[in-house]
């Protein structure tokens, strides 16, 4: 394990073996990493693209299916009951199923994953806009604010804390889950990790995983950061 | 839609479930697997969430845990315990790879159940315990006559949600060839068999729904205040107010 961090290749030992070869097959090996890194760049795109147009898909599905449940409390208990059971629904299951309509494709990735950012994503818009107090939307209306200026002036202003709570979260689990999306041969890394696997590539693995924590890391940190810049008023309160 | 109908015959026709690598086999080990891990989560992360929780101590560790487990793939955890020393050797009836899958299962499975017990402990009206402690009760009166009822639903809640995320492991595991459900899917996807995938799948979402509903039922049977009144449990999954509202969705990447 420790062959890759001190040893330096001499000219007199060119003939040595690198880390990442079958015979030494290394956990930890920057040489892997290097000899590797446009594949890695290339998975990591697309892994990247795979969580954001998921992350997205389910956030534009949540306000709007939340917008018009909120009022309605049948509406409203049966799209918690969905998307409770679609949440049920293990992700391995859920891409074989949809591969039968989408195919081998990133739209099946993507509208599984779609899928679960929603069941996430409706709670924490209804809970959003239900925190809005009710004082605040009277005052609103009382100065002759209409639904819409309401809407997108007070209330979404208002819920955003707590949709972006809701975001973290769906964004965090789609970087892990995209892993899966391998059974239909897109799943960013996960592609790496399975061919890793199948060549008990030990270097490849662990990179692969390590890198899957730190985008979920990396992509929490910016919307923490964009949270603190559209909700200037919450700064010193703890979220 | 003939392929559904392809899968459906698979699922319904005895040979499919018989033999050494039919349905039956692999249906078992995924149920040993999910009830066995279900089993050391409980008394591993029960007795920790609500201990923690008594004591008022240890809460960003028992809320991070959650958050640090979705953050991780079950399928990079599951490669990493199979290409280390953990291997894919076969553990009786759990199949191959089963210790590591074993593992696996419980790592995801813990987080979920410390999470909800330690919030579930916290939400307690600390009121309501002031005036226990008052009329002279034991610590452990306190905990046991108090503090659990009123968390029950919450904690029943992280149980459940273990539940569906072991059962998800369980059928990734067939992707490091290990074993359960999965291996259907897998086996039909490089063998272009799609009334395997189909069949598969169906299997494997129909038993999370049982699984489901079953801990469902189970959730609101422990609930000591589901007779008190209507309001505040309208069906829906509770919502513990210490962290997001999405702590409840508190599952990894499943």
């Amino acid at each position: 394990m420790s062959l890759a961090a001190g040893v330096t290749p001499s000219p007199l030992l060119a003939a040595d073996p690198p880390c990442y070869a079958r015979s030494v097959n290394a956990w930890i090996c920057p040489e892997y990493v290097e000899k590797y890194a446009p594949e890695l760049v290339d998975a990591t795109v697309q892994h990247v693209y795979l969580t954001v147009t998921s992350v997205a898909l389910g956030l534009v599905l949540a306000v709007a299916l939340a917008l018009f449940a909120r009022n309605r409390p049948r509406m409203r208990s049966l799209l918690m009951g969905s998307t409770t059971i679609v949440y049920t629904i293990p992700s391995l299951a859920m891409f074989s199923l949809l591969a039968q309509a989408t195919g081998l494709s990133p739209t099946t990735v993507i509208v599984g994953l779609g899928l679960y950012s929603l069941a996430i994503l409706v709670r924490n818009v209804l809970a959003g806009l239900d925190a809005v107090p009710d004082e605040v939307i009277e005052a609103a209306t009382g100065l002759g604010y209409g639904r819409l200026r309401l809407l997108t002036r007070v209330e979404a202003p208002l819920a955003t804390p707590i949709v972006m709570a809701g975001l973290r979260v769906a964004t965090v689990s789609t970087v892990a889950m995209v892993t899966l999306g391998t059974i239909v041969a897109y799943g960013g890394l996960g592609n790496m990790l399975a061919n890793g696997i199948d060549d008990s590539f030990k270097a490849q693995v662990l990179t692969t995983s390590v890198l899957c924590v730190v985008l979920a890391v990396l992509l929490d940190l910016v919307l923490v950061a964009f949270t603190r810049l559209v909700t200037p008023w919450t700064r010193g309160v703890a979220t | 839609m003939n392929e559904l109908g392809e899968a459906v015959a698979f699922l319904l026709d005895p040979a499919s479930w018989s033999g050494n690598d039919g349905l039956g086999k692999q249906l078992v080990e995924q149920a040993l697997l999910t009830v066995t891990a279900l089993l050391v989560v409980a008394l591993v992360g029960l007795p920790l969430g609500l201990w923690l929780g008594h004591r008022g101590r240890g809460g960003t560790f028992a809320i991070n845990v959650s958050n640090v487990g979705r953050a991780i793939p079950v399928f990079a955890v599951l490669a990493l315990l199979s290409l280390g020393p953990v291997g894919t050797d076969v553990l009786g009836p759990y199949g191959r790879a089963g210790m590591a899958t074993l593992i696996a299962l419980v790592l995801f499975g813990l987080p979920p159940v410390i999470t909800n017990a330690y919030v579930g402990v916290r939400e307690v009206d600390p009121e309501v315990v002031e005036a226990a402690r008052g009329t002279g009760m034991s610590e452990w009166q306190v905990f046991g006559k108090v503090e659990l009822p009123l968390a029950a639903r919450l904690v029943a809640n992280g149980v459940r949600l273990a539940v569906v995320q072991l059962w998800a492991t369980a059928t990734i595991a067939a992707l490091v060839a290990g074993p359960g459900l999965g291996n259907t899917i897998t086996y039909g996807f490089s063998n272009n068999t799609y009334r395997y995938v189909i069949g598969g799948a169906i299997l494997v979402a129909l038993g999370a729904l049982v699984l489901e509903g079953i801990a469902a039922l189970v959730e609101r049977a422990v609930d000591p205040m589901r007779r008190v009144s209507g309001s505040g449990h309208d069906g829906l999954v509770h919502t513990p107010q210490i962290a997001s509202p999405s702590t409840d969705t508190a599952t990894t990447g499943s």
